[in-house]
């Protein structure tokens, strides 16, 4: 890992050394008051205030919609049509926070553990990742508690730092960090030992660890927590869409006369016609067994089977929750808790 | 670019089956006879079938590997992909993803007796079974089929029925709900659980296995357990909604179980130790 200095003032010329040759670079623009990740043709006009975007930035290799193939029906005929390579782009994800990152990881596992989903591989073998540590929080922030942190540098290939209104640190991570440096050599130098980060880094104190919830999750399925909590929940599935883990989708035909494709779109498993049956049995009947399956997937199921997590702890549920369940707040009266 | 996983093979619809009403069979080839040759499959496994224009849909394959060359699959038309389905006709084409999910282990069920249990739409799935154990029917003890509907016009595979009834190797108790029998009806009357009850069959050095309504098998596992039947010998499949069948869409979650995955067949065992999503 190779540790450098930018001038504060530069990175916007790094940046737009970056969006000169890379086909798609995507970062965090102002909507209203809120900002999200767009694909950026010029340096101006990026976020560096916000918090985080609205979404995640999963959509990058896990698009909202997407076509799985497309088919033409001639007479008794079927052809099919993979999608093209053109499809994958190099894209660059500038500004994303560490939380975003590290969100990679349980999607990478979800669409790996068994079959190979080539179509989320190829668009994420294709993303670099440069993040900007948290140098402040807010008060649905809880990464420390779920492992992460505002320095954590997992899953990105290069981490900015702002060090002081002069100076600014760039860790670089991985190969294609490197890439993105050496197309602006000239405006780094090597960063001294002094350089302090976590100094620079929020403070985000960890109200549980992700351990005590599995281990309290191995005995809670018939607690009554599921309902007291889910009691205000409108099963809108905002928290699943924003959410940079949520990996729950549909598939779809988009159908016009003779061709058509099929698709495959963001899905939630707080909505009710999510598992119903066509003869109208549910297994999961009411809000309070898809809170548990939200969470029970999250902290009991996902460490089981795939080891990893599924949750960055980035409060983006938290913050888009039109009812204002807080997940941290839930999470830590099961933390809490004693189910027995 | 490497295999994409939701791409379907291409199956000609060789042969449309009238069951019941609203019910039929499809008979499938493959389009490209290479694919054919190279494809296996075990019996419990199940497919996701397409009918372009419409979608996807999941259940199992209906025939038995023992007969080659092609693969069936039986349906209710109930909404909108199996609608789809229902409208193919002869030399028409349609997607298929197979083979998914596991298999029941009938290797390790050599020498014993088998019992099955099925109601209405749920005889396809094992009949891709039933037809494998006839197909080496002296590997296996006695065969015992229990087999109910609502009205005799829903029992499923008419002309099979009547071939396993004729069997000598194989006892075949057949059932309709109350009020679902005709005047010449020769069959039980009555619901499946206590036809199986009555039936008694043996349960020593024997297997059951059981499809059908969520509620046909809430009352049959315990007549089984009355019958002496072990949950380490009782099976089922279930038939939680599925939409990728390869472990990634989350919706056939039972507990930390994929029933696209872990499933479709699982012993009681093993249900046992599920939370009662299905």
């Amino acid at each position: 890992m190779e540790r450098l200095i930018i001038k504060s003032d530069n990175i916007g010329t790094w940046l737009a050394k970056i969006i000169d040759s890379v086909p798609r670079v995507l970062a965090p623009v102002k909507d209203g008051d809120k900002a999200e990740f767009k694909s950026i043709k010029s340096a101006d006009g990026v976020d560096y205030d916000s918090q985080t975007t609205i979404s995640s930035v999963k959509a990058a290799a896990f698009p909202r919609t997407e076509t799985l193939f497309a088919y033409e029906k001639e007479g008794m005929e079927t052809k099919l049509y993979n999608v093209a390579e053109d499809n994958f782009v190099e894209t660059v994800i500038w500004r994303a926070r560490p939380c975003d990152a590290v969100g990679f990881k349980p999607l990478t596992s979800i669409f790996n553990w068994d079959y190979k989903d080539e179509l989320y591989n190829q668009r994420y073998d294709k993303i670099a990742i440069v993040t900007f540590a948290c140098t402040s929080a807010d008060k649905c922030c809880f990464c420390t508690s779920v492992g992460g942190g505002p320095g954590n540098t997992e899953g990105s290939d290069i981490q900015v730092t702002m060090i002081d209104k002069e100076k600014t640190l760039v860790e670089v991570l991985t190969d294609k960090g490197e890439k993105l440096v050496a197309l602006a050599k000239d405006l780094f130098t090597a960063a001294e030992d002094s350089i302090d980060k976590e100094k620079a880094l929020a403070d985000i104190p960890a109200k549980f660890t992700k351990e005590q919830i599995h281990e309290n999750l191995a005995k809670a399925f018939d607690s009554p927590v599921w309902k007291a909590q889910s009691e205000r929940c409108l099963g809108c599935g905002a928290c699943a869409f924003v959410c940079p883990t949520c990996a729950c989708f549909d598939i779809q035909e988009d159908a016009h006369g003779n061709h058509g494709r099929r698709v495959r779109c963001w899905d939630s498993c707080g909505f009710s016609l999510f598992t119903q049956h066509t003869s109208g049995h549910n297994p999961r009947p009411t809000q309070a067994t898809r809170w548990r399956q939200r969470i029970m997937h999250k902290f009991s199921y996902m460490p089981d089977r795939l080891n990893v997590y599924g949750c960055t702890g980035c409060g983006r549920c938290s913050r888009a929750c039109p009812v204002d369940m807080n997940i941290a707040e839930h999470l830590t009266s099961i933390a809490n808790s004693s189910h027995e | 670019m490497s295999r994409n996983i939701y791409m379907p093979y291409i199956m000609v619809v060789d042969k449309v089956i009238d069951e019941a009403p609203g019910v039929k069979t499809l008979r499938l080839r493959f389009e490209n006879e290479e694919e054919g040759n190279a494809f296996e499959f075990k019996a419990g496994n199940f497919a996701e079938y397409s009918a372009f224009g419409e979608g996807e849909c999941t259940f199992c394959i209906a025939s038995a590997p023992t007969r080659k060359g092609y693969v069936e699959c039986t349906f209710r038309k109930a909404g909108r992909v199996t609608s789809g389905l229902d409208r193919l006709e002869e030399g028409m084409t349609m997607g298929f993803r197979a083979p998914l999910g596991n298999a029941f282990p009938i290797e390790e069920w050599k020498g014993k007796n088998l019992v099955f249990v099925a109601g209405g739409i749920a005889l396809p799935p094992m009949r891709a079974v039933i037809d494998n154990v006839l197909d080496r029917r002296d590997e296996f003890g006695d065969v015992t089929i229990v087999y109910g509907a609502k009205t005799v016009n829903d029992l499923v595979y008419k002309d099979e029925l009547k071939e396993w009834d004729e069997r000598p190797d194989v006892t075949l108790v057949q059932t309709v709900d109350p009020g679902g029998e005709t005047p010449d009806w020769k069959g039980e009357v009555g619901f499946v659980p206590s036809v199986l009850e009555k039936a008694d069959p043996k349960s020593d050095n024997t297997v059951a296995i059981v499809c059908g309504p969520p509620i046909m098998i809430k009352f049959t596992f315990p007549v089984l357990e009355k019958l002496g039947f072990k949950d380490e010998n009782t099976f089922t499949t279930l038939e939680n909604r599925m939409k990728c069948g390869i472990g990634k869409c989350g919706r056939c979650n039972v507990g930390p179980m994929f029933v696209c995955k872990d499933g479709p067949v699982f012993s009681k065992v093993q249900l046992n130790a599920l939370p009662p999503e299905f």
